[in-house]
């Protein structure tokens, strides 16, 4: 018979062992990715920190909106700007995301040790930086495709052909897929050798920023003394001219830039290159993860 | 069952070695282990958590081979680190359920663990808050909790009462002598201070500079022949003369006496000693032997 006097008294109900399902290591390592992807968007975390990704991706795609809107409503016969230059163009709002992003997926981690805690548990030091790799990829692809997906619906509603939309759309999508890839390596590289938040935001976006200037410049003295070569593998030089290089001559998008990569030689160079900064990053990761004392 | 057995056990950091030839075999309840700082405690738990290449020798935690079964190991095992490793800003909520679904429970069972593992450490409507606010005693119990928040079946703390308070230091000491009998969960603890391992412990290993010194059940060390304590409020010297001249073995232990405890008639002698020197009698009392009597044995040994 329960005690009345005994009402309103938390009962301690003392320890219970967990009896319940006990996952393997690979959805220990989903349920990072899953969780970092999230978390690049602020989502559960904390309001504030939903404040900076939420206003990059409303900024990013307010200019395809808008776009969409005119086009349907005005039945023009081709959507302006395109896809494929639609990242170019955008390419300081991406850049801001990595920079963002990049240090809070590990720079906290890092600088609180927090790796202690990880890697006292069954998940790997290449798992962690698989899921983390993986996870910004994701969030920088959903950036990038979202603004996409809303141009190609505009030119939908607009009753553009469908035949010529879809394959420059697959094809920027595509691009997209190895934009995420390559921001998201040299990002987290450069926040993993800089745990100060602060420093690490500032690292990127210096560098991404110089990047894109240098090949700017380059290319513009090159294409003005006509030296086509220098021009074409000037793009080389900067992650976003390097994807948009290999999404013209290995995808066969349409470019923006002066110089494409030469011939068959330079889409082989783009592409090689490329995977090369991609596996690069994720080498250079997991060598610095290695270095991380519990 | 054996908890930890470790045979041989070496670990040399270039140059300089921390651990040599450990050969020890602890059984399951709460384990002290016992060191100064630098003598291989924690690279002792690192060995355990199968986190560090062995030099040479072998070990094995919960039947499992270190060196060959390091994820099996720690999928079994909790582990609260000695250093910081609490990010500020995030709250003991967030931290505990994304720690116990990086140790494999679905996301449920992680929210339900974490919520009752933070009342069992003692943490209420503060796991709300942000970690960067709490009190080195309220971070201390965070690192416990995900320590345990995928009820492992052994816990190895790594200096869980570094930068508490007394009262924080018994709380913690409470809450690990309740893991190993209430939770039914093996514990490793280790420390450098003795006299707070001997309240809580069923075993104790001592190692020092990377050598085992002793490993027994804390029964036997402070089991064996009592002593009394007496402090009187002058005197003493004279008081420890004429115990001695009659018989029994006294240590003067800073201003208090530790006398052998041989009967009932020691009281009797004592009292009657005091009362023909004619002073103040302040304390007596049965007292165990202390832990801190195990590093005086290597010292002797050493000196002989």
């Amino acid at each position: 018979m329960p005690d009345p006097s005994a009402k309103g008294v938390i009962h301690d109900l003392g320890y219970r062992h967990y009896e319940g399902e006990r996952l393997g290591r690979a959805q220990i390592v989903r349920a990072l990715y899953v969780d970092s992807a999230k978390g690049a968007f602020g989502i559960g975390r904390s309001a504030k920190s939903k404040v900076m990704p939420m206003l990059v991706l409303g900024a990013i795609c307010l200019p395809a909106v808008i776009v969409a809107v005119v086009a349907s409503v005005t039945h023009l016969d081709r959507l302006p700007g395109g896809y494929t230059s639609y990242l170019v163009k955008t390419q300081a709002l991406i850049m801001v995301f990595v920079a963002g992003q990049a240090p809070a997926s590990v720079s906290r981690d890092l600088r609180f040790h927090v790796m202690s805690l990880y890697f006292s548990r069954p998940l790997q030091r290449v798992d962690y930086v698989a899921a983390k790799l993986a996870a910004l990829a994701t969030a920088v692809f959903v950036l990038c495709a979202l603004p996409l997906t809303i141009l190609f619906a505009g030119a939908l509603l607009a009753k553009l052909p469908l035949s010529e939309q879809l394959p420059d759309f697959s094809r920027s999508v595509g691009g997209a897929v190895l934009l995420a890839l390559v921001l998201a390596g040299i990002g987290l590289v450069i926040a993993a050798i800089t745990p100060r938040r602060g420093l690490g935001v500032a690292a990127i976006i210096t560098v991404l920023a110089v990047l894109a200037g240098v090949h700017g410049i380059v290319q513009g003295i090159a294409t003005e003394q006509g030296n086509d070569s220098v021009a074409g593998y000037a793009g080389l030089l900067s992650p976003f001219s390097l994807v948009h290089g290999v999404q013209h001559s290995t995808l066969g998008a349409d470019t923006v830039y002066p110089a494409s990569p030469p011939g068959m030689l330079g889409a082989w160079v783009f592409a090689a290159v490329l995977v090369a900064v991609v596996g690069g990053a994720f080498g250079a990761l997991l060598l610095r993860y290695r270095g991380v004392r519990i | 069952m054996a908890l930890i057995t470790t045979d041989r056990l070496t670990k040399r950091y270039g140059q300089v070695t921390a651990l040599t030839d450990l050969t020890v075999e602890i059984e399951t309840g709460v384990v002290g282990l016992i060191g100064a700082n630098g003598a291989g405690k924690s690279t002792l738990i690192k060995l355990a958590l199968g986190l560090l290449p062995v030099t040479s020798g072998s070990a094995t935690v919960l039947g499992l081979d270190i060196t060959t079964d390091g994820a099996a190991i720690r999928e079994r095992v909790g582990y609260m680190p000695e250093h910081d490793c609490l990010p500020p800003d995030v709250s003991a909520t967030e931290l505990v359920v994304h720690m116990a679904r990086m140790s494999g429970l679905p996301r449920t069972a992680a929210r339900e663990r974490a919520a009752d593992t933070l009342r069992h450490v003692g943490l209420y409507e503060e796991r709300y808050r942000p970690i960067g606010g709490y009190s080195t005693g309220m971070k201390q119990r965070v690192k416990l909790a995900q320590a345990l928040v995928h009820d492992p079946e052994l816990v190895l703390l790594d200096e869980p009462t570094n930068g508490l308070d007394p009262a924080g230091r018994d709380e913690m000491l409470g809450l690990i002598q309740r893991i190993g009998s209430d939770f039914g969960i093996s514990v490793l603890v280790a420390s450098h201070l003795l006299g707070e391992l001997e309240r809580v412990c069923d075993h104790v290993v001592v190692i020092d500079a990377g050598r085992l010194l002793r490993s027994s059940s804390t029964a036997d060390i402070t089991a064996a022949s009592p002593l009394i304590a007496v402090e009187v409020t002058e005197r003493a010297d004279e008081l420890a003369a004429a115990l001695r001249a009659a018989g029994l073995g006294v240590v003067a232990a800073g201003a208090v006496l530790e006398i052998d405890l041989r009967d009932e008639s020691t009281y009797d002698l004592v009292r009657d000693s005091i009362a023909r020197l004619d002073v103040g009698l302040i304390r007596l009392e049965r007292r165990r032997h202390r832990m801190a009597e195990l590093f005086a044995v290597p010292a002797e040994a050493a000196g002989a």
